[in-house]
């Protein structure tokens, strides 16, 4: 019963955030169109000389130049190149500033290694330089929110990279769980957990009295209420996943081994030793949000395996791959996921896969692929524009439209 | 048996003492040839002999020696200078400890793992020559190591030495927050000024007492002060870490005071003070990285301070201050200079002949010329292309790296057990003490 109110309670508070939404952000857009040399469209089209026309906000129109009819006196952006908005599959922008100092930073809460209850919309900064950062290099969409480095730190948000407040920047305040198995979990200055199977140990009770509690709301047993247990309700509902940071195959097999155990939608993150695992992970239907092809190993010897060639063997294996720009604890304080996907280009991959990594994947994972990550009519009007190959290092992005309009016009 | 003992001692001091025993000559032709010090060169030929570089040019006017082995390379690839990196940390290098802020009698030389992964890496991206310094967090916190990325069993094999045998190196110093700590280190950007300064004013004072013809006026000897008076005279160059336009300038003040030489490293705000640089006429080497942040001195970093020295006049390296970016994409950092408005060619200077002459090698490495060592790279590619992979890098005549070998490509590409080691622990710690640092002045509020 509590289980119904709270349900329809968190409707409410979702549907009064889209109302804010309509009301304050796409509605002042100015109707425009964006005119391409080359145009792809994300779904692995290339149109040239294509147009994309947009109406309040949304895409209305798509295809060459000459087959779009629109009003003359609109105002037509005429740009060498134009792709879908770019989307980061998972981030700490807008939680883990750029001044990292301690004021700044709300990605790790410390306290306790399991924390379900830590809601990533009372902390995301949407005005945090770094936000703007991502902004400004054509990342339109960020997944963000809690970080690695606990069993569970709390929850993560899915946000447009434009917006003066949360409500205005966010399109899903509570997507998933952030979870962390392998010594990445074990590094605080408590004593516990203090292993790998102590980490999974934990998890494991937990997620028990999870169930337990499940048990109880679907009795109507009417349990005393737990902000912890009711977000790890959700996950064994399936509304939402646990996105699980795990780098060595015997971690990532403990996670597989503990979604089937429990039920739940399972998100691998980090992953680095995934190429390893192929086979488990395609039996398993396990999407991956990779790290960054530049990751850093200096986080510990977990890392130390990671390969630039591990999206291009997971994406001809056909497992569901999308990048990350992940968590950097000092210089430089966000990756930025264009470099990440590019840097896929030398190591196996092909143009239109790594766009992918960045566009349609992340948006099909993130559930959120009737919005954003393609120029398709019906979709939110955001485009990223470049005066050349998007992922060659020379070329700049010239501009970002995000719900059409045109909210970054640096060169960078 | 006895024979076969001296023989194999003769052998052996032989492969120590030179490499020429096993150099041969080759002729590398078809390729573009970059070599820095003129045009580039379409179906270009590269002639190299005993380790050094006997002739470079187009195809049909290069005199290739009938014992040349050739190879034969397509208009695609392209040859260009090894890369020299100005500023690196492989090797699990250190300097001074904990105890002092000033510490320039600590010698990276006698610290660093040459068989670190790190090696490996840096020769998988291009470089040839390093510059390996101890980390930032001290005012001075050591003496600098410069040499090739050669194959030798030891240290001493693989360093640059000075004319008069001593090994090439300068010294580490820097300011802005890194090195601000607890006691005895300063607290504060002032005292940081204030306590090199009295230490360099010491090192003049012995010095002239060193010089003093009575022999019992000369003071004991003094390894730190003999570190010290090596920069007062010029012989050792210091290497200066500074980011914000504050610190650049104290920096420049510090050296017109005492008449260093100086290169100034990663300038992050250097856009904001590019003509008071140029003006010093003190040699950049600039990081560039993909966000600003990560720390207060590093909030405005923008890669237009590459295009922007550039216009200024000043001379601009890079680095990849290992492992704060990975060696293996260096050529990518000099792009991102490119991609931020600065030109091609200042950026290929950047990487070679103008990073050479900051570590006072520019003499036999940094462009393609006669005479000067067989260091180079074959890239599949422009240098400045994402699509580009480096293919061979060559050490004075010796091939060091190649992707074709299935051991070379796996460090190259990255794979199960390709670093055996996690070389960039030194930055690991240099970053848990930020991290402390952090933690002690938050509380402090």
């Amino acid at each position: 019963m509590r289980l119904i109110m709270k349900t329809i309670t968190q409707a409410a508070v979702y549907s009064l955030t889209i109302a804010f939404l309509m009301a304050f952000a796409p509605a002042h857009a100015q109707d425009l169109a964006v005119q391409a040399e080359r145009l792809y469209t994300g779904t692995g089209e290339m149109i040239e000389n294509g147009v994309v026309l947009i109406e309040d906000g949304k895409i209305t129109q798509v295809g060459p130049a000459a087959s779009i009819q629109f009003e003359s006196g609109l105002e037509v952006i005429e740009v060498p190149v134009a792709t879908p908005g770019l989307i980061d599959a998972r981030s700490v922008v807008g939680f883990s500033g750029a001044m990292n100092q301690p004021h700044d930073q709300d990605q790790l809460e410390r306290s306790a290694a399991i924390q379900p209850e830590l809601r990533a919309i009372d902390a995301y900064n949407p005005r945090e330089r770094l936000v703007e950062w991502l902004r400004e290099h054509g990342v339109t969409t960020i997944h963000t929110g809690h970080g690695p480095g606990e069993i569970i730190s709390g929850q993560t948000l899915i946000a447009k990279t434009w917006g003066n407040t949360v409500e205005q920047a966010v399109i899903d305040p509570a997507f998933g769980l952030s979870a962390t198995l392998g010594p990445a979990a074990t590094q605080h200055d408590r004593t516990s957990p203090g292993n790998r199977s102590k980490v999974v140990a934990m998890l494991r009770i937990q997620l028990q009295k999870a169930k337990e509690y499940k048990a109880k709301l679907d009795d109507d047993d009417e349990p005393a209420r737990d902000l912890g247990l009711e977000a790890l309700v959700e996950v064994l509902n399936g509304d939402m996943p646990l996105i699980v940071e795990v780098h060595r195959h015997q971690d990532i097999m403990t996670a597989l081994r503990l979604a089937e155990e429990f039920e739940f939608n399972l998100i691998l993150a980090g992953a680095s030793e995934a190429y390893l695992l192929i086979d488990e992970l395609l039996a398993a239907q396990v999407p991956v949000i990779l790290h960054p092809t530049m990751m850093r190993t200096w986080g510990g010897g977990d890392l130390q395996h990671f390969s630039f060639t591990t999206a291009a063997k997971l994406v001809e294996a056909g497992i569901p791959v999308a990048l990350q720009s992940g968590f950097e604890s000092y210089v430089p304080k966000t990756r930025v996921v264009l470099f990440e996907a590019a840097m896929t280009l030398a190591y196996g991959l092909e143009f239109d896969q790594a766009l992918n990594l960045i566009t349609m994947a992340p948006a099909k994972m993130l559930g959120i692929d009737d919005r954003v990550g393609s120029l398709e009519v019906g979709k939110d009007a955001d485009i990223a524009l470049f005066n050349g190959d998007p992922f060659e290092y020379t070329t700049n992005v010239i501009g970002t439209i995000i719900d059409g309009q045109h909210v970054s016009k640096v060169k960078r | 048996m006895r024979f076969n003992l001296i023989l194999l001692i003769f052998l052996a001091a032989l492969g120590l003492s030179s490499t020429s025993i096993y150099a041969e000559t080759y002729a590398f032709v078809g390729a573009k040839i970059i070599p820095i010090d003129g045009p580039e060169i379409q179906n270009g030929a590269l002639v190299i002999e005993d380790g050094e570089i006997r002739g470079v040019g187009a195809r049909d006017s290069v005199r290739i020696p009938r014992d040349a082995q050739i190879i034969e390379l397509s208009a695609d690839q392209v040859i260009m200078p090894g890369i020299v990196d100005t500023h690196s940390h492989i090797g699990e290098v250190s300097g001074g400890d904990r105890s002092d802020p000033i510490q320039p009698e600590a010698r990276g030389y006698d610290s660093i793992n040459i068989r670190s992964s790190g090696f490996k890496r840096a020769l998988a991206g291009g470089i040839t020559s390093v510059n390996i310094m101890p980390g930032s967090g001290h005012l001075i916190s050591g003496q600098t190591v410069y040499l090739k990325l050669r194959d030798g069993n030891g240290i001493d094999e693989l360093v640059l030495r000075n004319d008069d045998g001593s090994v090439a190196g300068g010294l580490k110093m820097a300011n802005g927050t890194n090195s601000l700590r607890a006691a005895p280190f300063p607290g504060t950007r002032a005292k940081s000024a204030a306590l090199v300064r009295a230490q360099l004013i010491k090192a003049q004072e012995y010095a002239e007492k060193m010089d003093s013809s009575d022999e019992d006026e000369r003071p004991a000897r003094d390894l730190a002060m003999e570190a010290l008076g090596e920069v007062l005279s010029g012989e050792r160059m210091v290497h200066f870490h500074s980011h914000r336009h504050d610190d650049l300038l104290t920096a420049i003040r510090l050296r017109d005071e005492f008449g260093f030489r100086m290169v100034l490293h990663h300038t992050s705000e250097a856009w904001r003070v590019a003509d008071e640089i140029a003006a010093a006429e003190v040699p950049v080497s600039l990081i560039l990285i993909d966000s600003p942040g990560g720390k207060l001195e590093a909030l405005y970093l923008e890669a237009k301070s590459a295009p922007v020295l550039e216009q200024a006049g000043a001379k601009v390296a890079f680095h990849t201050d290992d492992a704060i970016t990975d060696s293996r994409y260096f050529l990518r950092m000099a792009a991102m200079g490119v991609r931020a408005g600065m030109t091609r060619e200042g950026a290929l200077l950047g990487l070679t002949q103008a990073a050479a002459d900051m570590l006072d090698i520019g003499e036999r490495t940094g462009s393609l010329t006669r005479g000067k060592d067989a260091d180079f790279v074959i890239l599949s590619g422009d240098p400045f292309s994402v699509y580009t992979r480096v293919q061979q890098t060559w050490v004075e005549g010796q091939k060091r790296f190649d992707l074709e070998d299935p051991d070379d490509r796996l460090v190259a590409e990255g794979g199960f057990n390709a670093l055996t080691d996690d070389d960039g622990a030194g930055h690991v710690h240099h970053f848990q003490d930020h991290a402390e640092l952090h933690t002690k002045q938050g509380a402090a509020r």
